[in-house]
């Protein structure tokens, strides 16, 4: 593949996408700045804390740039880089992108003593997805168009809508590679 | 539950998994020391990705002296219920019943940390026991290994807390570098040599020569106080920053927070750095190694 996936930048795991990207054989580029987006098809929002990186969207000059990229190019979303996506977030300090009409829930599994690893279902491969969930957020509301990708229990962890992606477990914790391979397959169809 | 029960192997992977994983989310942020919800929420304006709470910073126990302890668990869930974002709180080196209240308590990190007056001249503690992750100090590459050994989900280095001077934070950051780069160049027959030299446990030794990292997250502590600091700690290899005296102890603490943050996200793009450093206010005064005489330096604290 040659298309370049920018990774956000700011604050968070985003090295350990960069690291899942490379095992993919896909070129990636860390994006600090608007600028950085140009040339590249597709952009991960990293995990990390998402007040932090809220903050840095604005006052980097990224936010707007941002919302305007993901018109026409896939976004992935993971745990806060997720709440990122939300069209409302149970918190103010949180400012969203609204890339996809569902409401996240901060910390929605509790302080880090409550943080775990588990089985997921996918919808999309029948083999389930050994995966962490760091202070994980909660999916809530999901408008009528928007589609499960996996659940946990009674959860939604992994939701889709055209070429966006958003989920509140970490894949780039794991050698699993296969929530990247989904969102970037998926992503050659739009 | 105690330190002292049947010997165990290392806690289940799964669950060490967790733990690196809450330290991978800190990444490229910084963690501020504060004293009370209102400097909490002031850290958090800022753009601080964890708080680190805890009654007196650094420099005023250094000016106090008596025993430094564990802070008053009030004090910490008070700040618990200011912030949304990871808090952290400190236990005294091998004092495991500390330990043990602060993760009843549900504070998200605790540093064994050799900022309070330790409690065990010879033992750290036992970490893979706990649910909640352990962030300790290191002056060099054994050293981060003994406690990743112990179960530390993150290392950073000593450097010295409360001076506002960076200079054994970089002596540690780069000691600890070049060591991992030596390592990568040694043959697998080397590597138990070193390991005895370094006092590290073997298996750690050989991970660090076949990736030339550690395998956990390697942050930097102990000095910084402006946003050069940090993005100086940074550009050694530090991950993340953890600021502690620097911010509280200088003339306007929410800018030069902003300042830092922001210098830790641009560590190596020279005109953003050039940009936040404008317009602060003078930094906290520090001290000159010199000043603080051998006994009262921190970073021997441990080993």
């Amino acid at each position: 593949m040659s298309k370049t996936v920018g990774v956000l930048a700011l604050q968070g795991a985003y090295q350990k996408h960069v690291e899942s990207l490379e095992k993919l054989g896909v070129a990636c580029r860390l994006i600090r700045k608007a600028g950085e987006l140009e040339n590249c098809a597709a952009l991960i929002l990293p995990g990390g804390e998402s007040t932090t990186i809220s903050l840095l969207l604005q006052e980097n000059g990224l936010y707007q740039p941002i919302k305007f990229f993901a018109q026409n190019h896939p976004v992935m979303g993971v745990c806060a880089g997720m709440i990122m996506m939300a069209s409302e977030v149970d918190d103010k300090r949180v400012t969203p992108l609204a890339l996809l009409p569902f409401k996240a829930q901060r910390n929605f599994y509790g302080r880090q003593v409550h943080s775990f690893t588990d089985d997921i279902k996918l919808t999309f491969d029948s083999k389930p997805f050994n995966a962490p969930f760091i202070r994980a957020p909660g999916i809530k509301n999901p408008s009528a168009e928007i589609k499960v990708l996996a659940t946990h229990k009674e959860e939604t962890v992994m939701i889709g809508c055209g070429k966006h992606v958003a989920l509140s477990f970490h894949p780039e914790l794991t050698d699993d590679t296969r929530i990247h391979e989904y969102w970037l397959s998926r992503s050659n169809n739009f | 539950m105690t330190d002292n029960s049947s010997k165990k192997t290392n806690s289940n992977n799964d669950d060490f998994k967790v733990k690196v994983g809450l330290a991978e989310m800190l990444k490229g942020g910084a963690i501020m020391d504060v004293t009370n919800a209102e400097q909490a929420k002031i850290a958090e304006d800022a753009g601080a990705c964890a708080v680190m709470a805890l009654e007196r910073i650094p420099s005023d126990i250094r000016r106090d002296g008596g025993v430094a302890r564990m802070s008053d668990p009030d004090m910490i869930q008070q700040i618990k219920d200011t912030v949304s974002i990871p808090v952290m709180a400190k236990c005294r080196i091998g004092h495991f019943a500390e330990a043990q209240i602060i993760q009843a308590l549900e504070v998200d990190f605790i540093d064994e940390s050799e900022v309070l007056t330790p409690a065990d001249d010879v033992n750290h503690i036992y970490k893979h026991d706990y649910k909640v992750p352990f962030v300790c100090g290191a002056t060099n590459l054994g050293e981060a290994l003994r406690r990743i050994g112990e179960g530390a989900a993150m290392i950073r280095t000593k450097g010295e807390a409360g001076s506002g001077n960076i200079i054994e934070a970089v002596r540690h950051m780069r000691a600890l570098q070049s060591e991992m780069a030596r390592l990568t160049t040694l043959g697998q027959e080397q590597l138990m040599a070193v390991a005895k030299d370094m006092g590290a446990p073997y298996d750690l030794v050989c991970y660090v020569a076949e990736h030339g990292e550690l395998p956990v997250p390697n942050f930097s502590a102990g000095g910084i106080a402006t946003p050069a600091d940090a993005a100086l700690v940074r550009q050694l290899g530090a991950q993340a920053v953890f600021v502690g005296s620097g911010i509280f102890k200088s003339d306007d603490p929410a800018a030069r927070a902003v300042a830092i943050v922001k210098a830790t996200t641009h560590f190596d793009d020279p005109a953003v750095l050039l940009e936040v450093s404008r317009g602060l206010q003078p930094g906290m005064k520090g001290l000159e190694m010199s000043e603080i005489p051998e006994e009262e330096r921190l970073a021997g604290r441990g080993w």
